[in-house]
C-alpha cells in the first residue's frame, strides 16, 4: 500500500484491488490500514514509555528509607485474583473481535460490555488496594520504592480506565453506525490496546508483586 | 481584601524588574495592537478557517516556522542579555537570579522551541511534496501536534512575566529542580510547557513514520527516497525512541515536586542521579534528532547546486541509521565525572567516539558530490558550505570532549559551550537556514532577495567565529558556564568583549533576515516556473506555493532524482517512458482530501488550561482543563464526516491557473 489513500480517489471501478460497500469504500480501506500501522508505532512509544517506568522501579526497588516494604503490605491473593479478571477480559476481547468477523453486531457489543466490566472490576480491585496501602502507611511520598510502585502501577491502571472510556464510546458508536469499515478498525485497535495492557500487566505482576513479596 | 488582591498580584506577575517590566509593557502593547488589527480589517474568522483550524500540511509547516522564528527571537534576546551581563569584570546588569532564569530558557528555548518547531516546518512542507504524496498519514494528528507544540511553547513563555521563569538549568537537574532547590512555580512551568509540547513532538515522529513508509508516489522505492525525506525517517525513529522517556521522566519529577514523592529527592531514597540518566537518555538523542534532518538538507542542496547526483546515496543511508542507532549509547558522556566508574566510562567514550565516523562519511560524500560538478552558489548553497568546515571543528571538539580523562578537565567548561555552540549553530541553524532558503520560493511562490541573504550569512558566519572562537580559549583558561560575574584579575575580559561583540553581529546579521524578507515581500519577484533552482527532486515538479492537494496526478517515479531524470530526457527529446506517460495522461480523478477541524485547537488550549492550573495548583482549572482534553476526544471520536472530495472541475480550475502562470 505504498501510495495509501489518495492514489485511488473516487476510485470505484478503477480500482484493480475490488472494492467493498460504499461509494469510497477503497480509500477507507487504505486509510484504516494505514490507521492500524500508525497505532502499532503509537504502541512501540507505549513499550518505552512502561520501560522507562520499569526501569525506575528495579533501580528504586531497594529504597525504602526505613519505611514498610512492599513484602510487607502487599496482599498477593487479590493481586492474583485481579490478574484472572484481566486476563479473561483479553480472551472476551478475542471473543468480541471473533464475534465482529462473523457480522455479528449483537454479539460484538455483548463481548464488549463484557470486557468492560471485567476491566472495570480490575480497576475496582486495584482502587480498593491502593487504598488498603494508603491505610497501612504506605503512600507515594512514604519512600522512594513506594513513590516508584504507585506510579508505575498507577500508570498501568490508568491505561485500562482510558481504554474503558474508550471502550464505552466505541460501544455507542457501534449501536449507532453497525459494523463498518471504520468502526471495524476501532474495535481492532482497541482490542490490541487491550492485549497490550494485559502484556503489561504480566511485566507488573511479575516483577512488582511476585519478584517483590516471595 | 485589597492587600490580599496585592499580595496575590504580586506573586501572580513578576515584578521589581525594569527589563522585565519593559518587556511586559511591549507584550501588552502587541497583543492590543494584533487584536485592534484583526478586528478592524475583519480578520478573525480568515484566521480561524484559514489557519487555525487547517489541516493543510503546507500550512502547518509555516505557522511551525513563524512561531519558530519568534522563538529565535526570544532565545536570541536572552543570548544578548548574557553576553552584556559577561562583557566586562563585576557588572551589575543582570543579578544572579535573573541571570539562572535567562540561561536556562534561553537554552530550552533554542533547542524545543525554536529547532524542534523549525525543523517540524521544515518536515511538513518538504516531505509529503518530495515523496510525491497529497497529505500527511494523519492530518488531523498533524494539526493537534502543531498546535500541542504551540500552547505548551506558550505556557512555557508565559511564566517570565507571569509567575517566575524557572531557573535550574535547561535540562533541570534535581535536587535544584525539586521542590527544596525551586520553591516557586518556574519549574512547574517548565515541567508543563515542555510535557504538553513533547507530546507534540511524538505524535509527530509516528506521523512522518508512517507518512513516508506507506504514502510514497507508486515506484517509489525506499532506496529512491530523497536524502532528506531519509534523514526526516531517522530523526522520526529517533523521536519515537527516545520522547517517552522525556514523557516519564518530566512526570516523575512532577510527582515529586506535586506529590511528594521521592524520585530524584535526597531524601526518602530518591536517587537524583536517576534523572541524569534518564534526562540524557532523551537528551543525548535529541541532538541528532535535531541535526539528522539538516544532513538531508545539505544533501539536497550539494547536489541541485553541484548539477549532479548525491555521491555515496547507500553510504548516506547508512550513515543516517546508523547514527540514529548510536545516538542512544552514548547518554553518559554527559556526566564522566559523576563518578560512574572506568569501565563505564570508557564504554561511552568509544561509542561517541563511533559517531564521528558515519559523520565523516557524510561530510566526504558532500564534497565528493561537489567535485567536478557544475557549481554555482546561492544563499542555500553558501550556507551549506559554510557548515562543513565549522561541523568539522566542532565535531572535533566533541572527540577532544569524549575522551574521558581529558573531560575532566573540559567539563562543564566555556570549552564545552563553544563546542555545542558550534554544532547546533554551525550544523542545525546554518543547516534549517539553508533549508528555509532553499525551500523558500516553493513555500511562498517568491524568491528571497539574493543581496540581503549574502549579508546577513556573512554576518552570521563572522560574528559566530567572532563569538565562539574565543569561548574555546576562555574555557581552558578555567572559566566555567552558568557564571554571571568574574573579577577583574582572572584575566578573562579581552576575550569575554570579543565574544560578546560577535554575539552583536550575529543579533545584527538577524536583523537583516528579517529586512531581508519584508523587502522581498515588498519588491515581490514571483516565482513562476514552480522549478526555482532547477531542482532534483519531485517536489520541484510542481507550481509554487503547491495547490492545496500537491498533485493532481500522483507521479509514477522510477529512479533517484525522479524529476531530475525526466528533465533530462524531455531534453535530449525521449519518448517518455511508457509507465510515466501513462500515469501523466490518465483522466484526472475527485481527490479526497481531509476537512478542516477546531478541535486540535481547542484540545491543545485545554491541556494549556490544565497545565496553567496545575502550576498554580488551582484545582478549578485543572479539572476543566482536562475535561476540555476528554469532551474534545470524544468529539473527535463520534465524527464520521471528515473527508471530502474535491471535484475533477476544481482540480483542472487550480491546475490551469497555476499551470497558465507562465
Amino acid at each position: 500500500m505504498a501510495h495509501a489513500y489518495q492514489s485511488h480517489a473516487g476510485a470505484h471501478g478503477h480500482s484493480a484491488h475490488g472494492s467493498h460497500d460504499g461509494h469510497h469504500g477503497h480509500d477507507h480501506h487504505d486509510q484504516e490500514e494505514m490507521k492500524t500501522f500508525g497505532f502499532w508505532l503509537f504502541l512501540i512509544t507505549d513499550v518505552i514509555l512502561f520501560g522507562t517506568l520499569f526501569a525506575t522501579f528495579m533501580v528504586l526497588r531497594l529504597n525504602t528509607a526505613g519505611g514498610p516494604t512492599g513484602a510487607e503490605l502487599i496482599e498477593l491473593p487479590g493481586i492474583i485474583a485481579s490478574t484472572f479478571i484481566l486476563l479473561t477480559s483479553s480472551f472476551t476481547s478475542g471473543v468480541a473481535l471473533l464475534e465482529m468477523n462473523r457480522g455479528n453486531k449483537k454479539g460484538l457489543i455483548l463481548w464488549l460490555i463484557i470486557t468492560a466490566l471485567l476491566g472495570a472490576s480490575f480497576i475496582y480491585l486495584e482502587v480498593t488496594e491502593f487504598i488498603h496501602l494508603v491505610h497501612e502507611g504506605a503512600t507515594i511520598g512514604t519512600s522512594a520504592y513506594w513513590s516508584a510502585f504507585f506510579t508505575l502501577v498507577g500508570t498501568h491502571g490508568l491505561h485500562v480506565t482510558v481504554g474503558l472510556v474508550w471502550m464505552t464510546a466505541l460501544i455507542l458508536q457501534l449501536r449507532r453506525r453497525g459494523i463498518t469499515p471504520v468502526t471495524k478498525r476501532k474495535v481492532n485497535i482497541i482490542s490490541l490496546y487491550w492485549h497490550f495492557l494485559d502484556v503489561v500487566w504480566i511485566f507488573v505482576f511479575t516483577i512488582v508483586y511476585l519478584m517483590g513479596v516471595m | 481584601m485589597w492587600d490580599k488582591i496585592k499580595d496575590f498580584a504580586s506573586e501572580f506577575f513578576v515584578t521589581g524588574d525594569p527589563l522585565i517590566l519593559g518587556a511586559q509593557v511591549s507584550i501588552g502593547l502587541t497583543l492590543i495592537a494584533i487584536i485592534f488589527t484583526l478586528t478592524y480589517f475583519k480578520k478573525w474568522r480568515w484566521l480561524w478557517t484559514e489557519w487555525l483550524t487547517s489541516v493543510d500540511h503546507k500550512k502547518i509547516g509555516i505557522m511551525y516556522i513563524i512561531a519558530s522564528i519568534l522563538m529565535l527571537f526570544r532565545g536570541g534576546v536572552d543570548a544578548l542579555l548574557m553576553r552584556v551581563q559577561l562583557a566586562a569584570p563585576e557588572l551589575e546588569f543582570l543579578h544572579a537570579d535573573h541571570y539562572n532564569a535567562i540561561f536556562t530558557t534561553h537554552g530550552v528555548i533554542m533547542i524545543l522551541f525554536m529547532a524542534m518547531p523549525l525543523m517540524f516546518g521544515l518536515f511538513n512542507i518538504v516531505v509529503p511534496l518530495q515523496i510525491g504524496a497529497r497529505d500527511v498519514a494523519f492530518p488531523f494528528l498533524n494539526s493537534l501536534s502543531f498546535w500541542m507544540f504551540f500552547f505548551g511553547a506558550m505556557l512555557f513563555n508565559v511564566s517570565f512575566i507571569i509567575g517566575g521563569s524557572p531557573d535550574a538549568g535547561w535540562l533541570a537537574y534535581p535536587p535544584l529542580s525539586g521542590l527544596l532547590g525551586s520553591p516557586g512555580v518556574g519549574q512547574d512551568f517548565y515541567i508543563w510547557g515542555i510535557q504538553i509540547s513533547g507530546i507534540g513532538s511524538l505524535a509527530t515522529g509516528i506521523n512522518f513514520v508512517v507518512t513516508i513508509l506507506k504514502m510514497r508516489a507508486p515506484g517509489m522505492k525506499l532506496m529512491q527516497m530523497p536524502m532528506f525525506t531519509w534523514s526526516v525517517l531517522s530523526s522520526c525513529v529517533t523521536i519515537m525512541f527516545a520522547f517517552p522517556i522525556l514523557t516519564v521522566t518530566l512526570f516523575l519529577l512532577f510527582l515529586d515536586r506535586y506529590l511528594g514523592a521521592h524520585f530524584f529527592t535526597l531524601d526518602g531514597g530518591g536517587n537524583p542521579m536517576m534523572y541524569i540518566n534518564l534526562i540524557w537518555m532523551w537528551g543525548h538523542p535529541e541532538v541528532y534528532i535535531v541535526i539528522l534532518p539538516a544532513f538531508g538538507i545539505f544533501s539536497e542542496i550539494v547536489s541541485t547546486f553541484s548539477k549532479k547526483r548525491l555521491f555515496g546515496y547507500k553510504s548516506m543511508v547508512f550513515a543516517l541509521m546508523s547514527i540514529s542507532f548510536f545516538s542512544f549509547f552514548t547518554w553518559a558522556h554527559h556526566f564522566f565525572t559523576m563518578g560512574s566508574g572506568a569501565n563505564v566510562n570508557a564504554f561511552f567514550a568509544v561509542t561517541t567516539m563511533l559517531i564521528a565516523i558515519p559523520t565523516g562519511v557524510k561530510v566526504f560524500n558532500w564534497l565528493f558530490t561537489m567535485y567536478r560538478g557544475k557549481l554555482s552558489f546561492p544563499t542555500p548553497m553558501l550556507w551549506t558550505i559554510a557548515f562543513i568546515p565549522c561541523f568539522v571543528v566542532g565535531g572535533m571538539t566533541g572527540v577532544m570532549l569524549s575522551v574521558a580523562p581529558a573531560d575532566f578537565q573540559f567539563h562543564n567548561s566555556y570549552f564545552l559551550i563553544a563546542h555545542f555552540h558550534q554544532v547546533l549553530i554551525g550544523g542545525v541553524v546554518f543547516g534549517y537556514f539553508a533549508g528555509l532558503y532553499y525551500w523558500w520560493p516553493k513555500m511562498f511562490g517568491f524568491r528571497l532577495h539574493e543581496g540581503l541573504g549574502k549579508w546577513a550569512f556573512w554576518l552570521w558566519n563572522i560574528g559566530f567565529y567572532v563569538c565562539f572562537m574565543p569561548q574555546y580559549a576562555l574555557g581552558l583558561m578555567g572559566m566555567t558556564r552558568r557564571f554571571n560575574e568574574y573579577n577583574f584579575d582572572m584575566g578573562w575580559q579581552p576575550l569575554n568583549v570579543v565574544s560578546t561583540v560577535g554575539a552583536f553581529l550575529m543579533g545584527l546579521a538577524f536583523i537583516f533576515q528579517v529586512w531581508q524578507i519584508a523587502h522581498s515581500i515588498k519588491f515581490l519577484k514571483k516565482e513562476t516556473s514552480g522549478d526555482a533552482w532547477d531542482g532534483r527532486t519531485l517536489e520541484w515538479s510542481i507550481p509554487s506555493p503547491a495547490p492545496l492537494y500537491n498533485f493532481a496526478r500522483l507521479p509514477q517515479v522510477t529512479s533517484q532524482d525522479d524529476w531530475w531524470e525526466k528533465k533530462q530526457r524531455r531534453a535530449r527529446g525521449e519518448a517518455e517512458l511508457p509507465e510515466v506517460a501513462a500515469a501523466d495522461q490518465a483522466p484526472l480523478e475527485p481527490i479526497h482530501m481531509p476537512r478542516n477541524s477546531g478541535i486540535p485547537f481547542i484540545m491543545s488550549f485545554s491541556w494549556f488550561v490544565a497545565g496553567f492550573g496545575f502550576v498554580w495548583d488551582w484545582k478549578w482549572m485543572i479539572v476543566v482543563g482536562l475535561a476540555g482534553v476528554i469532551i474534545s476526544m470524544l468529539a473527535r471520536s463520534f465524527s464520521y464526516d471528515t473527508d471530502y472530495y474535491i471535484p475533477v472541475d476544481e482540480v483542472k480550475r487550480t491546475e490551469a491557473a497555476a499551470r497558465g502562470a507562465h
